[in-house]
């Protein structure tokens, strides 16, 4: 309990601090009528709810993926359900660039799911029991995938929306009406935060789930659903965010274990705190230009990753 | 009661089991042998709904495996598969906890918390509770299993080689909970690789071979040279030791 | 080996001489550089591709799976970081280049001399690492990018797609002059290459200097994907298709056919392949990607087929 407490506080202040970095000058702003105002709830609340919300939801769906293929290492990011979810967005784009909103949305949520019931009928074929191999494939596939995505950007003249839009996420696009989906992607996590005690008893084994009286196939299919949703929206509103799935679920079971009911909130909170100290980092480091909280991910996400792929002894 | 009736069961082309009719009796401690490929592990399986019965019926204490809701069947018989292999960080008291799943949906009451502090204290775990699953040795990770299985508090119990991972002391601590648990009512059924243990402690013995049942009875029917002959296709003798069987096959 | 020659004879002509058109020198000599960056990238990338496998002992790793690409990138973004692009400017071509080059050899055998030396029991867990690796490096060359000009960021990112319209022609001599002496060294260094393949215990108690000649092995790997990458771009799995062929026809693991029959096979490859898709569809710059596309696909046949080792 303590440590929901301890990160509840860090979450807090690292909101306030995103509520007051940005690239216009607060102090500046409020000698103007109105234009403070504008600027804190057009521009730094929804961008803090944004990557607050993309976090937590990210972190969840990470514990919910491990939980299904019941590895360590992998998350929706690795396995291919990004660079899916990207194809949906992008088949959208060319063929129906006037479709409505939630068109988009759907057919980005069905091809990651899409996707990743793919990479889930890959993995059943791998003779091999090694655990690194689960992840190994996954980013193969996602690599696959991404090529597809950038040839297809290429063709289609789409490259610049393919490349700074899709494939690195980035927070500074963010305003009032142009996040609000990343709520639904909040939706889906509460879901798995109230299904966690399900989740952790996939995480036994089908023999042993079964034995309880769980339907395992159901609650696979449910953490899939969860996962795509997550996946679709965070990338149609912000794109690929890397590392988050992977590194936190595993330093938090790390310090408090699997016990989902208990440490499935950590995570989530982790998760925000995170992905906010990263954005925080994009938005300084080149004051007042940005650097895309996709590229701060992919150092600090890796190094961490790396740590925890040999410092670990006892693998899954 | 368990009851089997007119089972089959093919893996692509291959036959595994072959019509099998079997009524298990409740209160004992059933063995099923045979040697390897035989089809144990299966009908264990399928019994308990861990494979979706292709041919046959099957009905545990009256409650068809195929139609009735897995979570109620849950509350009838608790599954130990071979080797569990849990992927999850768990402690010990948080994995046994789970054995009362089938009860509370998440909501565990004052009675589900006695009932695991009950069955961490038969298994004598209850020091080992706050320690995680993977910190432990393979025997007591075992016992956590099966405090597991115990805390489901069902009237049977299936076990598929439970001793596989044991030592010849925690071999023998586990085979002596279960008849702890038989004379308190409870019936087990367990795939058990090791004749003589067998011998020693089930009251009811399945022998199997290549999809088919052998021969079934108590252990003084079964354990005789010419089944366990024609069984393993290995000569062997067998000794009697304190009333029971002894089988020497090592010799 | 006769046939393969003359094969990538005819492909070249084919790709050379067809529907020049009117201003056919122009023509000629625009088709001539390219060209000539596919002899070298194809042959570049096959040897290489021999090499690390052999070093990794593993047949199903290629050095841009491993992250080698990655770092070169790297390695030129980082130069012109601490030179700044006018200090760059100054230099001369070749001494750029030369640099870039240095750099990454040193990197490679730090990283991958540690990398392959510790974690060769443990296959799965090296080649994620090189993966992640290849990210870290990837994310740290537009970090770079970004802290010299905020905006330059879609620039470097069109750099992370192959294309073989991009050759610069006038680095063509210098990439063919270190691609040539690199090739030569690891004829050199065929019949050692054999012994190192029998394993580091059998190679060390037949006399051999086992990790000077990983190292060597190393950074010739290191040149070469550092002349590959300068003038396309990345291609990660095009040493695959190329040395998965090449064992195939050469039915021998000795490496002096092997280089040899590899290092045809993938100017073959990239010369057949752009004639087809330039000439008989029409289109530009499609090769690259679908080489990665399929040869992503072979890796993960391989993988699932348990070729793995």
């Amino acid at each position: 309990m303590r440590l929901v407490t301890w990160l509840s506080l860090a979450l807090i202040t690292l909101a306030a601090l995103s509520l007051l970095v940005g690239a216009a000058d607060l102090r500046a702003a409020f000698a103007q009528d109105g234009r403070a105002a504008l600027i804190f709830w057009g521009s730094r609340v929804p961008r803090t709810l944004a990557v607050m919300l993309s976090g937590a939801a990210l972190a969840v769906s990470g514990v919910v993926m491990q939980q299904i293929l019941r590895n360590k290492f992998v998350e929706p990011g690795t396995v291919g359900t990004g660079e899916s979810a990207a194809l949906g967005l992008l088949a959208v784009t060319i063929f129906a660039p006037d479709a409505a909103i939630w068109v988009k949305m759907l057919a980005a949520s069905v091809a990651g799911l899409a996707g990743t019931a793919v990479f889930l009928r890959l993995i059943r074929a791998i003779p091999s029991r090694d655990v690194l191999m689960v992840p190994l494939v996954g980013l193969i596939w996602s690599g696959v995938l991404g090529a597809v995505v950038l040839h297809i950007g290429w063709q289609t003249d789409l490259i610049q929306l393919v490349t700074v839009w899709l494939m690195t996420g980035e927070f500074s696009g963010v305003i009032a009406g142009r996040y609000e989906l990343l709520w639904i992607a909040g939706a889906a996590t509460v879901l798995a935060l109230l299904a966690a005690d399900r989740f952790a008893i996939l995480g036994l084994g089908h023999g042993l789930a079964t034995g309880l009286g769980l339907r395992p196939a159901v609650v696979v299919r449910l953490g899939l659903v969860v996962v795509a949703v997550v996946t679709a929206m965070v990338m149609a509103t912000v794109g690929m965010v890397p590392f988050v799935g992977l590194v936190v679920p595993n330093i938090v079971s790390r310090i408090m274990g699997d016990n989902l009911r208990k440490s499935l909130l950590v995570t989530a909170l982790g998760g925000a705190s995170l992905l906010l100290i990263c954005d925080i980092i994009g938005r300084l480091v080149i004051h007042p230009y940005e650097v895309p909280v996709g590229t701060v991910l992919g150092i600090i996400g890796a190094v961490l990753f790396l740590w925890l792929l040999w410092r670990a002894p006892a693998l899954g | 009661m368990i009851k089997v009736q007119a089972l089959s069961h093919r893996i692509g082309r291959a036959e595994i089991l072959a019509d099998i009719d079997l009524a298990l009796p409740e209160g004992k401690i059933t063995a099923l042998i045979g040697p390897n490929g035989a089809g144990k592990s299966t009908l264990l399986s399928l019994i308990a709904r861990l494979m979706p019965v292709q041919a046959g019926q099957i009905s545990v204490k009256g409650l068809d495996v195929a139609q009735t809701p897995t979570r109620d069947l849950a509350q009838v018989m608790a599954v130990l598969p071979q080797s569990p292999s849990v992927s999850s960080r768990l402690r010990v008291a948080e994995l046994v906890g789970f054995g009362r799943w089938p009860y509370h949906q998440g909501r565990p009451s004052a009675e589900d918390h006695a009932q695991v502090a009950k069955a961490l204290e038969v298994f004598a775990l209850t020091a080992l509770g706050p320690r995680f699953l993977d910190e432990l040795s393979g025997g007591q990770r075992q016992r956590a299993h099966l405090a597991m299985a115990f805390a489901q508090a069902t009237d049977w119990l299936l076990l598929d080689e439970p001793l596989a991972a044991l030592d010849m002391a925690h071999a023998r601590a586990l085979m002596q909970q279960l008849s702890a648990l038989r004379n308190g009512g409870r019936s087990t059924l367990m795939v058990l690789h090791d004749i003589n243990f067998a011998a020693a402690w089930a009251d009811h013995i399945v022998a199997m071979k290549a999809g088919r049942i052998v021969a079934e009875g108590p252990p003084a029917e079964v354990l005789t040279p010419a089944v366990l002959e024609a069984l393993y296709d290995t000569p062997l003798r067998v000794e009697w030791f304190e009333g029971r069987p002894l089988v020497l096959y090592h010799l | 080996m006769v046939g393969l020659i003359v094969a990538v004879l005819t492909a070249s002509a084919l790709y050379l001489l067809p529907g020049l058109g009117p201003r056919w020198e122009y023509a000629l000599a625009l088709r001539a550089t390219r060209l000539a960056g596919m002899v070298l990238v194809g042959a570049a990338i096959a040897v290489a591709t021999v090499l690390f496998q052999t070093v990794s002992r593993n047949r199903i790793l290629t050095p841009q799976i491993m992250g080698f690409d990655a770092l070169f990138v790297l390695a030129q973004t980082a130069l012109v970081a601490s030179l700044g692009p006018v200090g760059l400017a100054g230099l001369p071509i070749a001494a750029k280049f030369a640099a870039e080059v240095g750099l990454l050899i040193g990197a490679a055998l730090l990283l991958f001399g540690t990398l392959l030396g510790r974690g060769a029991q443990d296959v799965p867990r090296m080649i994620l690492t090189g993966v992640i690796l290849g990210v870290l490096f990837r994310s740290i060359s537009t970090f770079l990018a970004r802290l010299m000009d905020p905006n330059a960021f879609a620039t470097v990112q069109s750099q992370a797609m192959a294309s073989f319209s991009r050759v610069n022609a006038s680095l063509l001599p210098y990439a063919a002059g270190l691609a040539g002496l690199a090739i030569a060294l690891a004829f050199v260094l065929a019949r050692r290459l054999d012994v190192l393949a029998l394993g580091r215990v059998a190679a060390v108690s037949l006399g051999l200097r086992h990790d000077a000649l990983i190292a060597a092995a190393l950074a010739l790997v290191a040149v070469l994907v550092a002349v590959a990458t300068a003038l396309v771009g990345p291609m990660a799995f095009l040493g695959l298709i190329v040395v998965a062929l090449a064992r195939w026809l050469a039915g021998t693991d000795r490496h002096a056919r092997m280089l040899v029959v590899a290092g045809l096979i993938g100017p073959l490859v990239l010369i057949a392949g752009q004639t087809v898709f330039e000439r008989a569809l029409g289109r530009q710059s499609t090769l690259p990607a679908v080489v990665e596309f399929v040869g992503g696909l072979l890796f993960l046949g391989l993988l699932l087929k348990g070729r793995i080792r």
